[in-house]
Protein backbone atom coordinates (compact mmCIF):
# COMPACT_ATOMS: atom_id res chain seq x y z
CA UNK A 1 0.00 0.00 0.00
CA UNK A 2 3.02 2.30 -0.33
CA UNK A 3 1.62 3.72 -3.56
CA UNK A 4 -1.56 4.81 -1.77
CA UNK A 5 0.47 6.59 0.90
CA UNK A 6 2.59 8.31 -1.78
CA UNK A 7 -0.60 9.74 -3.27
CA UNK A 8 -1.70 10.99 0.15
CA UNK A 9 1.57 12.78 0.90
CA UNK A 10 1.78 14.24 -2.60
CA UNK A 11 -1.80 15.48 -2.34
CA UNK A 12 -1.07 17.07 1.06
CA UNK A 13 2.13 18.72 -0.21
CA UNK A 14 0.22 21.55 -1.90
CA UNK A 15 -1.15 24.52 0.11
CA UNK A 16 -4.15 24.98 -2.20
CA UNK A 17 -5.18 21.39 -1.65
CA UNK A 18 -4.74 21.70 2.10
CA UNK A 19 -6.95 24.80 1.95
CA UNK A 20 -9.63 22.81 0.14
CA UNK A 21 -9.49 20.12 2.85
CA UNK A 22 -9.85 22.85 5.50
CA UNK A 23 -12.90 24.18 3.71
CA UNK A 24 -14.43 20.71 3.59
CA UNK A 25 -13.68 20.22 7.27
CA UNK A 26 -15.50 23.48 8.03
CA UNK A 27 -18.51 22.54 5.92
CA UNK A 28 -19.16 19.05 4.60
CA UNK A 29 -20.88 18.19 1.33
CA UNK A 30 -19.91 21.19 -0.82
CA UNK A 31 -20.16 21.43 -4.59
CA UNK A 32 -17.25 22.47 -6.81
CA UNK A 33 -18.87 25.89 -7.22
CA UNK A 34 -19.21 26.42 -3.46
CA UNK A 35 -15.62 25.31 -2.86
CA UNK A 36 -14.25 27.59 -5.58
CA UNK A 37 -16.27 30.56 -4.33
CA UNK A 38 -14.05 33.25 -2.81
CA UNK A 39 -10.79 31.49 -3.65
CA UNK A 40 -8.05 33.09 -5.75
CA UNK A 41 -8.10 30.06 -8.05
CA UNK A 42 -9.95 29.35 -11.24
CA UNK A 43 -12.77 26.85 -11.08
CA UNK A 44 -10.70 24.63 -13.38
CA UNK A 45 -7.73 24.72 -10.97
CA UNK A 46 -10.01 23.82 -8.05
CA UNK A 47 -11.45 20.98 -10.12
CA UNK A 48 -7.94 19.62 -10.83
CA UNK A 49 -6.94 19.85 -7.17
CA UNK A 50 -10.13 18.03 -6.16
CA UNK A 51 -9.40 15.27 -8.68
CA UNK A 52 -5.96 14.72 -7.09
CA UNK A 53 -7.48 14.72 -3.60
CA UNK A 54 -10.08 12.20 -4.73
CA UNK A 55 -7.40 10.00 -6.33
CA UNK A 56 -5.59 10.01 -2.98
CA UNK A 57 -8.92 9.09 -1.32
CA UNK A 58 -8.73 12.21 0.84
CA UNK A 59 -11.98 13.45 -0.67
CA UNK A 60 -15.06 11.28 -1.21
CA UNK A 61 -17.82 12.37 -3.56
CA UNK A 62 -21.53 11.65 -3.62
CA UNK A 63 -23.76 12.39 -6.59
CA UNK A 64 -27.03 14.12 -5.75
CA UNK A 65 -29.04 14.73 -8.92
CA UNK A 66 -26.77 16.71 -11.22
CA UNK A 67 -24.60 17.91 -8.34
CA UNK A 68 -21.44 16.27 -7.04
CA UNK A 69 -20.96 16.81 -3.32
CA UNK A 70 -17.47 16.63 -1.81
CA UNK A 71 -16.67 15.24 1.63
CA UNK A 72 -13.41 15.22 3.54
CA UNK A 73 -12.40 11.57 3.97
CA UNK A 74 -10.08 11.41 7.00
CA UNK A 75 -9.35 7.66 6.79
CA UNK A 76 -6.02 7.96 4.88
CA UNK A 77 -4.92 10.81 7.18
CA UNK A 78 -5.61 8.56 10.14
CA UNK A 79 -3.52 5.82 8.56
CA UNK A 80 -0.63 8.24 7.96
CA UNK A 81 -0.99 9.48 11.53
CA UNK A 82 -0.94 5.96 12.97
CA UNK A 83 2.02 4.94 10.80
CA UNK A 84 4.18 8.07 10.93
CA UNK A 85 3.24 10.06 14.02
CA UNK A 86 1.50 8.07 16.74
CA UNK A 87 4.12 5.32 16.66
CA UNK A 88 6.96 7.76 17.37
CA UNK A 89 5.17 10.21 19.63
CA UNK A 90 3.16 7.89 21.88
CA UNK A 91 5.71 7.46 24.71
CA UNK A 92 6.46 11.20 24.85
CA UNK A 93 2.79 12.19 24.72
CA UNK A 94 2.02 9.68 27.47
CA UNK A 95 4.81 11.15 29.61
CA UNK A 96 3.53 14.70 29.06
CA UNK A 97 -0.04 13.67 29.84
CA UNK A 98 1.11 11.97 33.06
CA UNK A 99 3.07 15.08 34.04
CA UNK A 100 0.09 17.34 33.32
CA UNK A 101 -2.20 15.10 35.36
CA UNK A 102 0.11 14.95 38.34
CA UNK A 103 0.71 18.73 38.30
CA UNK A 104 -2.95 19.56 37.89
CA UNK A 105 -4.17 16.82 40.20
CA UNK A 106 -6.78 15.62 37.72
CA UNK A 107 -7.88 12.07 37.22
CA UNK A 108 -8.96 12.56 33.63
CA UNK A 109 -6.98 15.31 31.83
CA UNK B 1 -29.51 22.42 15.11
CA UNK B 2 -27.90 21.49 11.80
CA UNK B 3 -27.72 17.82 10.97
CA UNK B 4 -24.47 16.53 9.52
CA UNK B 5 -23.63 13.93 6.93
CA UNK B 6 -20.25 12.24 6.83
CA UNK B 7 -18.79 9.96 4.20
CA UNK B 8 -15.83 7.69 4.85
CA UNK B 9 -14.16 5.65 2.13
CA UNK B 10 -11.50 3.01 2.43
CA UNK B 11 -10.05 0.61 -0.13
CA UNK B 12 -9.23 -2.86 1.14
CA UNK B 13 -7.47 -5.69 -0.68
CA UNK B 14 -10.05 -8.37 0.10
CA UNK B 15 -13.46 -9.65 -1.05
CA UNK B 16 -16.94 -8.16 -0.48
CA UNK B 17 -17.88 -11.32 1.45
CA UNK B 18 -15.02 -10.79 3.93
CA UNK B 19 -16.07 -7.17 4.47
CA UNK B 20 -19.68 -8.19 5.00
CA UNK B 21 -18.59 -10.82 7.53
CA UNK B 22 -16.41 -8.27 9.33
CA UNK B 23 -19.34 -5.88 9.67
CA UNK B 24 -21.94 -8.44 10.73
CA UNK B 25 -20.10 -11.20 12.60
CA UNK B 26 -20.05 -10.76 16.35
CA UNK B 27 -16.54 -12.10 16.95
CA UNK B 28 -14.91 -10.51 13.90
CA UNK B 29 -16.44 -7.07 14.58
CA UNK B 30 -15.20 -7.21 18.17
CA UNK B 31 -11.66 -7.98 16.97
CA UNK B 32 -11.12 -4.66 15.17
CA UNK B 33 -13.94 -2.46 16.55
CA UNK B 34 -13.68 -3.44 20.23
CA UNK B 35 -17.47 -3.71 20.21
CA UNK B 36 -19.59 -6.55 18.83
CA UNK B 37 -22.26 -6.02 16.20
CA UNK B 38 -25.13 -8.36 17.05
CA UNK B 39 -28.20 -9.07 14.90
CA UNK B 40 -29.64 -11.65 12.54
CA UNK B 41 -29.33 -8.88 9.91
CA UNK B 42 -32.85 -9.35 8.54
CA UNK B 43 -34.78 -6.26 7.47
CA UNK B 44 -36.83 -5.07 10.44
CA UNK B 45 -34.62 -6.82 13.01
CA UNK B 46 -32.87 -5.01 15.82
CA UNK B 47 -29.11 -4.68 15.99
CA UNK B 48 -26.86 -3.88 18.93
CA UNK B 49 -23.34 -2.50 19.25
CA UNK B 50 -21.73 -3.29 22.60
CA UNK B 51 -18.58 -4.20 24.45
CA UNK B 52 -18.56 -7.99 24.95
CA UNK B 53 -20.62 -8.81 28.02
CA UNK B 54 -21.79 -5.22 28.57
CA UNK B 55 -24.99 -3.31 27.91
CA UNK B 56 -25.23 -1.91 24.35
CA UNK B 57 -23.92 1.57 23.53
CA UNK B 58 -25.90 1.78 20.30
CA UNK B 59 -29.07 0.00 19.20
CA UNK B 60 -31.18 0.32 16.08
CA UNK B 61 -33.11 -1.31 13.26
CA UNK B 62 -31.90 -3.04 10.12
CA UNK B 63 -33.48 -1.03 7.29
CA UNK B 64 -31.81 -2.74 4.31
CA UNK B 65 -29.64 -5.85 4.08
CA UNK B 66 -28.30 -7.04 0.73
CA UNK B 67 -25.28 -9.24 1.48
CA UNK B 68 -22.49 -8.70 0.55
CA UNK B 69 -23.27 -5.32 -1.01
CA UNK B 70 -25.32 -3.02 1.15
CA UNK B 71 -26.37 -2.64 4.78
CA UNK B 72 -28.44 0.23 6.18
CA UNK B 73 -29.10 0.57 9.91
CA UNK B 74 -30.43 3.18 12.29
CA UNK B 75 -28.26 4.16 15.25
CA UNK B 76 -30.10 5.12 18.42
CA UNK B 77 -29.28 5.59 22.09
CA UNK B 78 -30.22 2.39 23.99
CA UNK B 79 -33.22 2.07 26.29
CA UNK B 80 -32.62 3.55 29.71
CA UNK B 81 -30.36 6.37 28.53
CA UNK B 82 -31.80 9.90 29.01
CA UNK B 83 -30.97 10.83 25.39
CA UNK B 84 -33.20 7.95 24.22
CA UNK B 85 -36.20 10.33 24.24
CA UNK B 86 -34.40 12.91 22.07
CA UNK B 87 -35.29 12.14 18.43
CA UNK B 88 -32.35 14.19 17.13
CA UNK B 89 -29.98 11.61 18.63
CA UNK B 90 -31.10 8.93 16.16
CA UNK B 91 -29.18 8.71 12.92
CA UNK B 92 -28.58 6.41 10.02
CA UNK B 93 -25.55 4.55 8.70
CA UNK B 94 -25.16 3.01 5.24
CA UNK B 95 -22.38 0.60 4.30
CA UNK B 96 -21.78 0.14 0.57
CA UNK B 97 -19.38 -2.61 -0.48
CA UNK B 98 -18.15 -2.59 -4.10
CA UNK B 99 -15.62 -4.81 -5.84
CA UNK B 100 -13.36 -2.48 -7.85
CA UNK B 101 -10.91 -4.69 -9.70
CA UNK B 102 -9.53 -6.91 -6.97
CA UNK B 103 -10.02 -4.34 -4.23
CA UNK B 104 -13.09 -3.54 -2.21
CA UNK B 105 -14.29 0.05 -1.93
CA UNK B 106 -16.10 0.37 1.39
CA UNK B 107 -18.14 3.56 1.72
CA UNK B 108 -19.67 4.44 5.08
CA UNK B 109 -22.26 7.21 4.88
CA UNK B 110 -23.48 8.42 8.24
CA UNK B 111 -26.40 10.85 8.01
CA UNK B 112 -28.76 12.85 10.27
CA UNK B 113 -26.00 13.39 12.82
CA UNK B 114 -26.52 15.91 15.61
CA UNK B 115 -23.45 17.98 16.54
CA UNK B 116 -22.48 15.91 19.58
CA UNK B 117 -22.89 12.62 17.71
CA UNK B 118 -20.66 13.92 14.95
CA UNK B 119 -18.00 14.65 17.57
CA UNK B 120 -18.20 11.05 18.72
CA UNK B 121 -18.22 9.31 15.36
CA UNK B 122 -15.69 11.53 13.60
CA UNK B 123 -12.93 10.35 15.91
CA UNK B 124 -14.13 6.77 15.75
CA UNK B 125 -14.73 5.94 12.11
CA UNK B 126 -11.20 6.53 10.76
CA UNK B 127 -9.79 4.32 13.53
CA UNK B 128 -12.39 1.60 12.96
CA UNK B 129 -11.91 1.55 9.19
CA UNK B 130 -8.11 1.65 9.39
CA UNK B 131 -8.16 -1.27 11.75
CA UNK B 132 -10.64 -3.19 9.58
CA UNK B 133 -8.31 -2.68 6.61
CA UNK B 134 -5.32 -3.89 8.62
CA UNK B 135 -7.25 -6.95 9.81
CA UNK B 136 -8.46 -8.00 6.37
CA UNK B 137 -5.13 -7.35 4.63
CA UNK B 138 -2.75 -8.75 7.23
CA UNK B 139 -4.84 -10.85 9.61
CA UNK B 140 -3.64 -8.67 12.49
CA UNK B 141 -5.31 -5.82 14.34
CA UNK B 142 -3.81 -2.75 15.94
CA UNK B 143 -3.88 -2.98 19.74
CA UNK B 144 -5.99 -0.20 21.29
CA UNK B 145 -7.08 1.25 17.94
CA UNK B 146 -8.74 4.24 19.58
CA UNK B 147 -5.64 5.44 21.42
CA UNK B 148 -4.36 7.26 18.36
CA UNK B 149 -7.44 9.48 18.41
CA UNK B 150 -8.09 9.71 22.13
CA UNK B 151 -7.36 12.97 23.95
CA UNK B 152 -6.81 11.21 27.24
CA UNK B 153 -3.88 8.83 26.98
CA UNK B 154 -3.70 6.58 29.99
CA UNK B 155 -0.89 7.63 32.28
Amino acid sequence: MTDDMDLVFKALADPSRRLLLDRLFAEEGQTLGALADGLAMTRQAVSQHLALLEAANLVATVKRGREKLHYLNPVPIHEAHARWIAKFERPRLDALAALKQSLEGEDDG
Amino acid sequence: MAKHTYVYVTYIVTTPEKVWEALTDRAVSASYWERENISDWKVGSRWEHRLPGKAPDVVGDVLEADPPRRLVTTWEPPEGRPERSDPTRSNRCTFEIEDVGGKVKLTVTHTDLADQDFQNISAGWPAVLSNLKTLLETGRTVPNPFNAVANHPKA
